[in-house]
């Protein structure tokens, strides 16, 4: 039996089985559970209802970050339905014992930032949180996927979840990355040869020499966007890159601990000879920056290509929805608002590569162009590197963590029918505004476009 | 859970693909801490004017000449975020059935623990359910839950479901349920596994 070759998938998913449901679902244990202030609520309510307890209040970490202000942080939150929230929260941890790095605490930030720069986020992990982007945590080779607030209350009450295992798929990229291509710039490429769909029922491993030769924010980055071609996770498997990067942190293992655990995670990978459901190949080589022209992830292309004609009435009604044409270059697009934030790239990398674009140079008069570190320990080190500075000088505002224009929840929106050059995951209709028209791009992409006003390409491109 | 058992209803037709949940329901009505109150801005940018706050007549649910408890809508239905607020103003407004010819992961399990049910059909068989409603908005479509079938004039399909969840949702259980019967095994796998001597804090 011990012959059975096992993906790197396999082996965490059965090392985290409970139980069979006989012709059903696996009862899955989860190791960590990361909740925020919107999608708790009502997980809290349904407990309190069944008059049930948090199981294990211990494996839980709070943050407050989906709808926060990211200006005057210090201050009472002035919108009242968010003051709310963000106090339930507190109310909530409150009472069932639950850690909180709230508002103000040196650890609070975006869930998906926090948890791997505190050492909570570990190789082999079961992590789980109400939210759909926590595919990030994969990039430390952790099944780690978003739940609805249904199984939030399920794994407060549990610490289990009942899922069926998903389908297993492998998309390697092997080759040399061109010059000026970031790791976003890789998965808004892989999104746009699959599609939305393309990932939907899989839990994805992504292999091959350019994700082994990224640093942990940029896989992280990578594994993020999972969600987008609809899989529900996306994995790496942990290497040394991995290790080096946990070592140390607030919460990871120390002493023998570690060296226990760093052997087991040196066995997590895919056996040779093991067998995937679905195989994708990419070319390094092929892969150039990019950015989106649709309200999809998946319309993507390069940034010196073309607009391509619409192939259904949806994409025409995005083009539409875009205020762009068919055969329109991107290039030249020009736009009011760059935000380089989101749990997709406000790491410290993200910032450093766009401050060295930045540094020297002045944002176009016509764009506000913010910064959102995703957490506060990104902003200490933003302002310890002297990012601030070139942050500044350049026109560019530094706010305060949270999820901000991402999603548009608190005060960060996009006017309706601008562009907004963003660093963010969801170009959806209306997602950083109404009416608000969003291009996703990599920090670099969105700094170029910062300083130019406009899309543009770099000049090794053309 | 609200059960489901069978259902015969007329339909409403929105034929685009990829509908997001931010579509669904933006994320700036996700700002409540309870469940209910969600139908009333459910797809509340393709609804309503977004300048004037009236409704927009071109939408179908705007529509008087289309009404059922069941959605009928294009490829890939729910993808995006995992809010769970997309499941519950599809059910407050009063949709217990949704037939795609393709859901989101999250969205389906959502939909699932809320007693909404995700009909999977052929792509074949949308085109002509959303054909027969243009054609005539009173032809209803038949939802068995037991027989896991759809049926729409002279066609009817099977549709996946699993076993475990078929049982929930003819009986009105939820997971919740079942997990909480299975706390000594969960216990037991925490020692074998020494799980509950790595907690954090």
């Amino acid at each position: 039996m011990d012959n059975i070759k096992k993906t790197l998938f396999d082996k965490v998913w059965d090392a985290h089985v409970v139980e069979t449901v006989p012709d059903g679902p696996q009862i899955i244990y989860i190791d960590k559970h990361l909740i925020h202030e919107v999608t708790s609520p009502q997980a809290f309510a349904e407990l309190e209802a069944r008059n049930l307890e948090v199981f294990r209040p211990n494996q839980i970490v709070a943050t407050a970050d989906h709808n926060v202000p990211t200006l005057d942080q210090e201050k009472p939150i002035r919108d009242e339905l968010s003051r709310n929230q963000v106090e339930q929260l507190t109310l909530n941890c409150r009472k069932n014992n639950i850690e909180l790095y709230g508002l103000g605490h040196p650890y609070q930030g975006i869930v998906h930032i926090i948890a791997p720069e505190l050492g909570i986020t570990q190789p082999g992990m079961s992590i789980v949180c109400g939210d759909s982007h926590t595919s990030t945590h994969g990039a430390f080779g952790a099944i780690a996927f978003g739940i609805g607030t249904s199984q939030v209350a399920q794994v407060f009450a549990s610490q289990c979840l009942l899922l069926d295992k998903p389908k297993s798929m492998r998309i390697t990229v092997n080759g040399k990355l061109n010059e000026n291509v970031q790791p976003k710039d890789v998965i808004l490429y892989i999104i746009s040869k699959i599609g939305t769909d393309g990932g939907t029922g899989y839990f994805c491993e992504y292999a091959g020499n350019v994700f082994e030769e990224m640093t942990m924010e940029g896989r992280m980055t990578v594994c993020n966007m999972s969600i987008e071609m609809g899989a529900r996770g996306g994995m790496i498997a942990p290497d040394q890159t991995t290790f080096d990067y946990v070592k140390g942190r607030t919460f990871a293992p120390k002493g023998e601990e570690w060296t226990e655990k760093q052997a087991y995670w040196q066995t997590l990978k895919t056996d040779e000879g093991a067998v995937f459901d679905k195989e994708l190949t990419f070319d390094a080589s092929q892969i150039f920056p990019m950015i989106t022209y649709g309200t999809n992830p998946g319309m993507g292309i390069s940034v010196n290509e073309v607009i391509p004609v619409p192939q259904n009435e949806s994409e025409e009604k995005a083009l539409q929805y875009m205020g762009l044409k068919a055969g329109q270059e991107v290039s030249g697009i020009e736009v009011n608002h760059v935000f380089i934030g989101s749990c997709t790239n406000a790491r410290i990398e993200d910032f450093r590569s766009a401050a060295q674009y930045i540094k020297g140079k002045n944002k176009s008069e016509k764009v506000k162009a913010l910064i959102v570190p995703g957490s506060q320990q990104v902003v200490k080190q933003i302002y310890e590197e002297g990012l601030d500075k070139i942050f500044s000088d350049a026109g560019f505002q530094i706010r305060q963590p949270g999820c901000s224009a991402c999603l548009a929840m608190n005060d960060d929106k996009i006017p309706e029918g601008e562009y907004c050059v963003s660093t963010s995951n969801r170009n959806f209709e209306g997602r950083q505004g109404q009416g608000a028209r969003t291009i996703l791009a990599s920090p670099l992409t969105a700094a170029k476009a910062a300083i130019e006003g406009k899309i543009s390409a770099f000049e090794s491109l053309n | 859970m609200q059960k489901l058992v069978v259902l015969k209803s007329r339909a409403v037709p929105l034929p685009a693909e990829n509908i997001d949940t931010d579509q669904i329901i933006p994320a700036r009505f996700l700002k409540s801490i309870d469940r209910k109150g969600f139908g009333e801005n459910l797809f509340r940018d393709w609804r309503f004017n977004i300048h004037t706050g009236e409704p927009n007549p071109d939408f179908v649910l705007n529509n008087p000449k289309f009404s059922g408890e069941i959605l009928v809508a294009g490829n890939n239905f729910g993808c995006g975020s995992s809010r769970e607020h997309a499941a519950w103003s599809l059910t407050d407004y009063g949709f217990k059935v949704i037939i795609s010819s393709y859901f989101a992961d999250i969205f389906k399990g959502n939909a699932l623990n809320n007693g909404l049910l995700p009909v999977k059909v052929s792509e074949e068989f949308l085109k002509e359910i959303l054909e027969g409603i243009y054609e005539n908005p009173n032809n209803e479509i038949a939802i068995d839950v037991e027989l896991q079938s759809v049926s729409f004039k002279d066609t009817t399909e099977t549709f996946e479901l699993d076993s475990y969840k078929k049982i929930c949702l003819l009986n009105g259980y939820d997971d919740i349920d079942y997990l909480i019967s299975k706390k000594q095994a969960i216990e037991q796998f925490e020692q074998k596994t020494q799980k509950y001597e790595q907690q954090l804090f």
